[in-house]
């Protein structure tokens, strides 16, 4: 449960943003129908969009695309053989020539297999081709993050291995709106993206969202909660984990900034860095491993950034330094706890 | 280790294992055994000569392949249980229907007895010789491969006395001493692994094969046919083994593959077609296949079977196909009750004795069940052990440490 404070602070961020776009009709939705609802609006407004993936025609392990076959027809939804590789090359192929090829990898530890066309096809199709071709009509959707007993194969979270590449876009939502408002951005946007769903999310989070086309910016990250004393960085299902120890920090009259970074890469510096100007201390948490995460990157583009305003040194909650766990998931994962620990550290440094 | 029989005595011995293997032949009658005839027709791609369409099988050899089902069918069945009383740890992919592949396969790996080395083909006792990988589907296998229910139960439930000490859970089991390179979480990724396996056994000459199990959705993973052309460019004695059991989660075979003739998929790899469901025809066809391997090199083998189970726990399996596909099959094929059948023609057995033979089991898999539910869980430390050989304390896994100090969450270590 959010704690009231952060609870507020979420009501006013989905206020301000209902009011800038026209104040858009909105239904209750699952964050799996939110994404099956984007990519409705896509296939219904783009006739080059297709959706494909294992099993996509079904409607997905996690529902995401139900009825859109029966809506779209199968030349538009395509069940793929189990190929990763293929089916990411083959959209690569299809966004060449300018189509909207909007891929399923069924989880994101699956997308290995992928890495090459992803990394060495995709990522540099513009570049190596002197502007003369791009994939910008490349999405990559695929289930991330923790679930409480996935292990090691169902449970990672990728984001780095990617954010090392130039030329591809990473995109986490938090919940049932932002998904669907960036996974449209995803689609729509002219450079290959990967949308990491936060797979614990997609029946927990129950939004009202908006209806018909929607989109949220990417590169953008969202301030949450407004704070002096501590800024607080993470995205994906690590937001909610985030509030929690923020609002937990709060009852002891901490003031905590707590800000979702949604778009991994390219990652809007900007809003970290005039936060923590302001707060004079940072805690970056990711459930991926500790070493060479996302965070690092935060972490050490902010110090040079804001060395002159830090109060403490900054810090990571992160996943330990080890494959994703079966047994003992509770100690590898960077709970409320452990965030909550650091922000004592820090604003008692 | 990768070590090459090159002293001469080794060399000799290396020899005497392989001059064990002389080419396929027809099998030959001996005491105590009764001949059986299959009833289903192999499909031949590119092969000569195809394995024997009957066998001879002892009432000891018979009787212990049907222990084996039935105990791996009670298994399956207690995991279920298990499954939805929310005791297993994570994903559980269960085996059932699926019982006489791996337990006819086993039937004809070659076995070294522990103490005097010698090669036999018993099923029970020694270690296996030739080497076996397979996908995440691989409670049986585990099983087939000598080790006990209460280990593969314990592993589903996260114990510490599971056979991966909890760490790996129903998608990862693995047995060294018998050759078994265990449960592959990645579609496909065994196949390859299966290619090397092979290459070792060849380079070390000592007379084994390898065994690489995919399924009929993996069979569409490119990488599979990565691996067999490595195989077959350098003859190396592997059997690609296709365990068919016509879904791939909820997608048919015709669905996804535009040949789902898995037997023909190796084009200039030979191909046979097996009946998955009949445990003696399965022995004979790896016999054949095992020869086939040592002797010629890749072998690719579908078995022609069926899973009762969703794909997975979370799966009812009864969205893409309807009951009574799962209810003809099982009335029809079911492989343990053809075992039973065969005990019983042949008069090996009466229903009397084989229900002795079944309470027994029960009660073993119930004890199993409740020794697993009593075992612990992994301890602590175990986050962070078996990641890099020897680690010590100064090797520090980041983030690892669960004191609460500074350096906790990697701020300075
Ligand atoms: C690379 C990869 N892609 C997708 C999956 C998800 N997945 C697990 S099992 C499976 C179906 C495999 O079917 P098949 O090879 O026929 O084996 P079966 O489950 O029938 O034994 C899929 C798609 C995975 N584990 N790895
Ligand atoms: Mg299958």
């Amino acid at each position: 449960m959010l704690r009231p404070q952060a609870r507020r602070a979420i009501g006013r961020v989905s206020l301000s943003r209902r009011l800038s776009s026209q104040v858009p009709a909105t239904a209750k939705m699952t964050m799996f129908a939110a994404i099956n609802d984007a990519m409705r609006v896509a296939l219904a407004t783009d006739p080059r969009a297709v959706v494909f993936g294992e099993d996509v025609a079904f409607g997905g392990v996690f529902r995401c695309t139900m009825g859109l076959l029966e809506e779209f027809g199968k030349e538009r939804v395509l069940n793929m053989p189990i190929n990763e590789q293929g089916l990411v090359g083959f959209g690569i192929g299809m966004a060449a020539v300018g189509g909207t090829a909007i891929a399923e990898v069924q989880f994101a530890d699956y997308i290995f297999p992928a890495m090459d066309q992803i990394c060495n096809e995709a990522a540099k199709f513009r570049y190596r081709s002197g502007g003369e071709f791009d994939v910008g009509g490349l999405t990559i959707r695929a289930p991330a993050n923790a679930v409480g007993h996935g292990g090691h194969y169902h449970s990672q979270s990728p984001e780095a291995y990617f954010a090392h590449t130039p030329g591809l876009k990473v995109v986490y939502p938090r919940d049932a709106i932002t998904a669907k408002g960036l996974l449209l951005a995803c689609i729509r946007d002219r450079n290959p993206c990967i949308f990491f769903e936060p797979k614990v999310l997609y029946r927990s989070s129950v939004q009202e969202v908006p209806t018909g086309d929607f989109m949220l910016p990417l590169g953008k990250a969202e301030v949450l909660t407004e704070g002096s004393d501590i800024t607080l960085v993470a995205w994906g299902a690590q937001v909610h984990v985030m509030l929690k120890a923020a609002a937990r920090a709060a009852e002891e009259g901490i003031s905590v900034e707590c800000i979702d970074l949604a778009t991994i890469l390219p990652w809007d510096m900007h809003t970290i860095r005039d936060s923590v100007r302001k707060t004079g201390r940072l805690v970056v948490t990711h459930e991926a491993p500790l070493t060479a995460g996302f965070g690092a990157e935060i972490c050490a583009t902010i110090q040079t950034h804001c060395f002159d305003s830090l109060e403490a040194p900054i810090a990571r909650v992160c996943g330990a330094d080890t494959p994703f766990p079966l047994a003992l998931e509770k100690l590898y994962l960077p709970d409320e706890l452990k965030v909550y620990d650091a922000i004592k550290q820090a604003v008692s440094y | 280790m990768l070590r090459r029989a090159a002293a001469p005595r080794a060399a000799a011995a290396a020899r005497r294992a392989l001059s064990t293997y002389p080419p396929y032949a027809e099998p030959a009658a001996f005491d105590g055994a009764k001949r059986v005839e299959f009833d289903v027709p192999y499909e031949l791609h590119q092969l000569s000569s195809a394995p024997a369409s009957f066998t001879y099988v002892s009432k000891a050899e018979l009787l212990d392949y049907y222990t084996q089902m039935y105990k791996m069918r009670r298994m399956e069945i207690a995991s279920d249980t298990l499954y939805k009383g929310k005791f297993v740890k994570g994903f559980c992919h269960l085996y059932d229907g699926q019982e006489a592949i791996c337990v006819g396969m086993e039937a004809a790996c070659t076995k070294k007895d522990p103490s005097s080395g010698k090669l036999t083909n018993a099923l029970t006792g020694g270690e296996s010789l030739d080497s076996l990988v397979t996908s995440y589907r691989d409670h049986c296998h585990q099983v087939a491969r000598g080790d006990t229910v209460e280990a593969v139960l314990s592993e589903l439930l996260g114990k510490y006395k599971g056979c991966a000490k909890g760490k790996g859970g129903s998608m990862h089991m693995y047995r060294a001493n018998a050759n078994f390179f265990g449960g592959n979480g990645i579609v496909g990724a065994q196949a390859p692994i299966g290619a090397g396996l092979a290459f070792a056994h060849k380079y070390k000459e000592d007379g084994g094969v390898a065994f690489t199990l995919y399924g009929d959705g993996a069979a569409n993973q490119g990488q599979l046919y990565e691996a067999m052309n490595m195989a077959a460019l350098w003859k190396l004695p592997v059997v690609f083994v296709c365990e068919n059991n016509q879904y791939g989660m909820g997608t048919s075979k015709g669905r996804s593959s535009a040949n789902s003739d898995y037997y023909t998929r190796g084009h200039y790899i030979p191909g046979i077609k097996v009946d998955g469901m009949n445990v003696l025809n399965v022995r004979e066809a790896t016999r054949f296949a095992k020869l086939h391997a040592l002797h010629n090199g890749p072998l690719v083998m579908e078995m022609d079977t069926y899973r009762y189970h969703g794909h997975s726990m979370s799966d009812p399996g009864i969205t893409y196909r309807n009951r009574d596909e799962v209810a003809s099959v099982r009335k029809a094929r079911d492989p343990v009750e053809r075992a039973k059948r065969y005990l019983l023609e042949l008069e090996f057995a009466t229903a009397a004795e084989l229900k002795e033979v079944e309470v027994a089991v029960r009660s073993e898999v119930d004890a199993a069940v409740e020794a697993a539910k009593a075992n612990e869980l992994p301890p602590a430390h175990e986050l962070y052990e078996d990641i890099y050989v020897g680690q010590t304390k100064e090797f520090f896994m980041r983030g690892c440490d669960m004191s609460a100090s500074r350096g906790v969450y990697g701020t300075t270590k």
